[in-house]
């Protein structure tokens, strides 16, 4: 493995975690590890990611102050073609999600998204994947090129501690103009009239639920122990709850004392938000949930039958 | 304004009944007590595009990659207000990534006048999330993914919002024809009526083999595809929960006292 470019992900005017935890990743595959940064007044976010890379490569310029596919790409195109390396890494998120399949088909590199493992083959990366929703995971291999890309899960791969100290190479702007698409502004979330990431408490509903009209046996146990009622993005979609109430990566991430898994599977999206609470119960007619991975005791039943039970139970309890 | 909805028929594994088995090849996964319906994201494509046609008049057509088990979804799509449909079918194109994929779809679309092509931002199935920004590439046009809201500016111009993480919504303007890759909650898929169920029925579903898309074998399947997912194996897993054994009432007992050991209730 030569030289692996590391793409910066940054929004708003914050270096995102995500960017550590790929530098990480690259790091353990030997070579030299560039970080680009794409940006407009990021001397700082330079100086960040120099502790995680051997180089920081920085394209400082106006067009760069808000993420826009169509500039990135012609960017990176330049910068992968003047400096040759071997592999690309991309977060698998909103951004780098937007950005890496058109990318890699303009350059021939063979190329796979939302990867929770890499390693080295030969001269070669071999990826891996998961599947039906994290039930199995697939060995990806790839074309022989001189190029690839991969698109890397967010959370896949916790950060290390860096202790690099990268030299920061600043170079211009290689991109003249962008046709096709331009950013128009942010709008933030809406916010309710709870804010569940400092709910000490939370009954957190999914898919198990089945129908919005058994929402009120959620809200009746939720309101016997003080807890706010939360769910997975299924149940937002549906209309159940509204959007602020949802725990996960395009939803809140929540930190609560107890945070009751109902008719949640645990996808990663949903994990990724949730797997800070201290004590996780889960409740899940599947055995094979992964939520039963994250969750200190569990209960593999209908919902639907045990929430009455409990319900019936506190209030025995309480008196 | 004439849309392209891309739609997949996947295996229903929102239904916890729902068990993976990697079959004996350990390329594939045991099919056979699957049930299938429609590509969650594609859905809520599906209902944007006919959004669109409802607002702006105009076509909207279905395209799909399946065989004629995937007529379903697709007749479901016709049914709820789509024009017509091309599907694509040949044996040669299955073990195709992405990109394969991507170039598949494109044959069929490029006869096709159309403004936006539309896609699912991610199938519930293999979760790759690439087809439709690589579509776009191959048709040479912009592109969004995790679109959520989409509006007509007029003069060539749309106005979407992309969902980044947190919930943050990127609005962008961009240029069309153009791709969109639709997120999930963005609107709120219909049911299909009776009437469109029957009119669907009469409406022809096109099929094109990798002859008629004008295609040659070593463009799609795995000789088409630049990454090949050669082996499934079941993940490792980490400390289980502790599960609490017997009826709901004795489950619920259980956790209820556990609960209040933890000072919780």
């Amino acid at each position: 493995m030569h030289e692996i470019f590391v793409l910066a992900e940054h929004r708003q005017g914050e270096l995102r975690d995500v960017n550590f935890e790929l530098l990480t990743l690259a790091g353990r595959l030997g070579g030299k590890v560039t970080s680009v940064l794409l940006g407009s007044g990021v001397d700082d976010f330079a100086g960040k990611l120099a502790g995680f890379a051997d180089k920081v490569l920085v394209v400082d310029d106006p067009m760069f102050a808000e993420f826009n596919a169509a500039a990135y790409q012609a960017a990176l195109k330049a910068l992968v073609e003047q400096e040759k390396p071997h592999l690309v890494m991309i977060p698998n998120t909103g951004q780098g999600v937007d950005v890496l399949a058109s990318l890699a088909i303009e350059m021939n590199a063979p190329f796979t998204t939302d990867i929770i493992g890499l390693a080295i083959e030969g001269d070669k990366p071999v990826a891996t994947r998961a599947y039906y929703g994290g039930k199995i995971n697939g060995r990806i291999e790839f074309k022989d090129a001189e190029l690839y890309m991969m698109g890397v899960r967010e959370g896949a791969i916790p950060a290390g501690e860096g202790g690099k100290s990268g030299e920061i190479v600043k170079v211009d702007n290689p991109v003249s103009e962008v046709a096709g698409r331009k950013f128009v502004e942010y709008v933030q979330p809406e916010i309710g009239e709870v804010d569940i990431t400092q709910s000490a408490m939370l009954v957190s509903v999914g898919r198990g639920l089945r129908e919005d009209k058994n929402l009120p046996m959620i809200e009746e146990l939720a309101a016997l122990i003080g807890a706010d009622v939360s769910g997975s993005r299924a149940v937002v979609d549906a209309g159940w709850l509204p959007t602020d109430r949802q725990v996960g990566i395009s939803g809140k991430t929540v930190k609560p004392k107890l945070y009751l898994a109902l008719g949640i599977s645990g996808a990663f999206q949903h994990v990724t938000g949730m797997k800070g609470a201290d004590l996780v119960v889960a409740i899940n007619k599947d055995p094979d949930a992964p939520i039963f991975q994250y969750a200190a005791y569990g209960i593999v039943d209908d919902l639907l039958k045990v929430v009455p039970a409990l319900i019936d139970k506190i209030k025995e309890m309480k008196g | 304004m004439n849309v392209v909805v891309c739609v997949k028929q996947v295996p229903d594994t929102s239904d916890p009944d729902t068990e993976v088995h990697i079959d004996s090849s350990g390329k594939g996964v045991d099919q056979s007590k699957f049930s299938f319906v429609i590509n969650d994201a594609d859905n809520f494509a599906v209902e944007e595009a006919i959004l669109l046609k409802e607002k702006h008049g105009g076509e909207v057509t279905v395209v799909n990659v399946g065989s004629e088990a995937a007529n379903q979804v697709i007749r479901m799509a016709l049914a709820k207000g789509g024009d017509s449909a091309i599907r694509l079918d040949d044996e040669k194109f299955a073990g195709s990534d992405p990109v394969a994929l991507a170039r598949i779809l494109q044959a069929a679309i490029k006869d096709v006048s159309c403004d936006i092509v539309m896609t699912g931002c991610l199938a519930s199935d293999d979760g790759y999330g690439a087809v439709g920004v690589a579509l776009a590439q191959l048709m040479g046009v912009p592109h969004a993914a995790y679109v959520k809201t989409v509006e007509d500016l007029g003069d060539n111009k749309l106005k979407i919002g992309r969902e980044l993480e947190g919930g943050l919504l990127e609005m962008v303007e961009i240029d069309t024809p153009c791709v969109l890759t639709i997120q999930t909650g963005g609107n709120e898929p219909r049911y299909a009526s009776f009437k469109g169920i029957r009119e669907a029925s009469k409406k022809e579903i096109k099929v094109m083999d990798l002859a008629a898309a004008g295609l040659s074998e070593d463009q799609v399947g795995e000789a088409g595809s630049v990454a090949v997912m050669v082996q499934y194996s079941v993940p490792e897993v980490g400390d289980l929960a502790e599960i609490l054994e017997g009826d709901p009432g004795e489950t619920a007992g259980k956790l209820a006292g556990i609960l209040k050991e933890k000072g919780l209730v």
